[in-house]
C-alpha cells in the first residue's frame, strides 16, 4: 500500500484532479459505451416484436374482412 | 484443412458462436480491469520525477495501445469483408468502430489530463497528438458512413473501403515520436528491447491492458450480435429466436 490514509489517496500527491478526472472520464465513457450496447439491443428486440404484432393485426383483420 | 470454419459463414451458427464468447471476454475484462486498477491506483510505487501522476499510465495506455489494435482489427475484418465478401465481417467493422472512438476519446482526453501538470499545457498540436486526433476522426467517419446508407450491404462496403484507407494512419501514430520532435515521450513497452519500466509498474498495466482488450471482444461481439440480427429480421431464424415461432 503507497498510501498512509484515505485522504492521502485521494491527493494523490497533489495531482488527484488529473487523476481522478482521468479514471473518471475513462470509467464514463467505457459505462457510454456499454449502456448504448446493451439499449441498442434491446430497442431491436422490441422493434422486431411489434413488428410481428402489428403484421399479426393485418393478418387476423384481412382473415375477417375474407369472412364477411 | 479450413473446412471445419465454412459452417459459421452461416449467420445463426456466428451469431450463436458470438454469443459464447461474450461471457468470457466479460469475466475476463471484470477481472483482470479491477485487479489491474486496484493494484495501480494503491500498489505500484510512485514514480520517482512524477510523482503519483503517472497512475494516469494505468488508462491512457492501455486506451492509447487498444485504439489502434481495434484499428487494426476493423481494418482486417474490412479486408475480408471486401475480398470474400462475407455479411459478418462488414457487421464486425460497424461493431468495433463505436468502441474505437471510445478508446481514442479516453486516450486523448488521458494524455490531456497528464499533459497538464507533467508539460504544462493540455494540448499541444504536435505528430503524437494530432495523429491520434486523426483517429478519432477516422472512427467517426466510419461509424457515421455505415449509418450514412440505408442499403446495409452498401453502407458495410463503403465502411470497409474507409477503414482499410486509414491503416496509413497507424504506422503515423507509432513512429511519430522517433520520426519528428515531439512532447511525447517515446515507447515505453511496445518495443523489442528490455521494457523501460519497472516490473512492479508493468505488472498492472499489463493487467490493464488485457482488460481493455478484453472489453473490446466482449462488447464488439455484443455489438455484432445486434447488428447482425437487425440486417436479418426478417429471416426465420431471428422470428425463431426472439419470438418463439417458426412462421414469419
Amino acid at each position: 500500500m503507497q498510501f498512509d490514509s484515505f485522504s492521502d489517496f485521494v491527493a494523490m500527491g497533489g495531482y488527484g484532479f488529473y487523476v481522478w478526472l482521468s479514471f473518471g472520464c475513462t470509467l464514463l465513457t467505457l459505462g457510454a459505451v456499454v449502456v448504448d450496447s446493451i439499449f441498442k439491443r434491446q430497442a431491436l428486440t422490441r422493434s422486431i416484436t411489434q413488428l410481428k404484432a402489428k403484421q399479426d393485426r393485418m393478418l387476423a383483420a384481412r382473415e375477417v374482412k375474407e369472412r364477411l | 484443412m479450413w473446412k471445419w470454419l465454412h459452417p459459421y459463414a452461416k449467420p445463426e451458427a456466428s451469431f450463436r458462436l458470438a454469443g459464447a464468447f461474450v461471457p468470457w471476454f466479460t469475466a475476463l475484462a471484470v477481472l483482470c480491469l479491477s485487479v489491474g486498477t486496484v493494484w495501480g491506483l494503491l500498489f505500484a510505487p510512485s514514480d520517482y520525477q512524477q510523482g503519483d501522476s503517472f497512475r494516469i499510465i494505468y488508462v491512457h495506455v492501455p486506451a492509447a495501445i487498444l485504439s489502434m489494435g481495434a484499428y487494426l482489427t476493423m481494418a482486417i475484418a474490412g479486408f475480408i469483408a471486401l475480398v470474400w465478401q462475407i455479411k459478418q465481417s462488414e457487421i464486425f467493422v460497424a461493431a468495433v468502430a463505436p468502441i474505437g472512438a471510445g478508446f481514442t476519446f479516453i486516450a486523448l482526453l488521458t494524455g490531456a489530463a497528464w499533459g497538464k501538470p507533467m508539460w504544462g499545457t493540455w494540448w499541444v498540436w504536435d505528430a503524437r497528438l494530432t495523429s491520434e486526433l486523426i483517429l478519432l476522426f477516422l472512427y467517426l467517419g466510419v461509424i457515421a458512413l455505415y449509418n450514412a446508407f440505408d442499403d446495409k450491404a452498401l453502407a458495410g462496403r463503403s465502411a470497409s473501403i474507409l477503414s482499410l484507407v486509414g491503416v496509413i494512419n497507424l504506422p503515423i501514430i507509432h513512429y511519430s515520436v522517433e520520426w519528428w520532435n515531439t512532447l511525447h515521450q517515446g515507447a515505453s513497452i511496445t518495443k523489442f528491447a528490455k521494457p523501460s519500466i519497472d516490473s512492479a509498474m508493468l505488472w498492472p498495466l499489463l493487467l490493464n491492458i488485457v482488460g481493455f482488450g478484453a472489453f473490446l471482444g466482449a462488447l464488439s461481439l455484443v455489438r455484432f450480435r445486434t447488428e447482425l440480427l437487425k440486417r436479418e429480421q426478417r429471416r426465420p431464424w431471428v422470428r425463431q429466436l426472439l419470438l418463439g415461432t417458426g412462421e414469419a
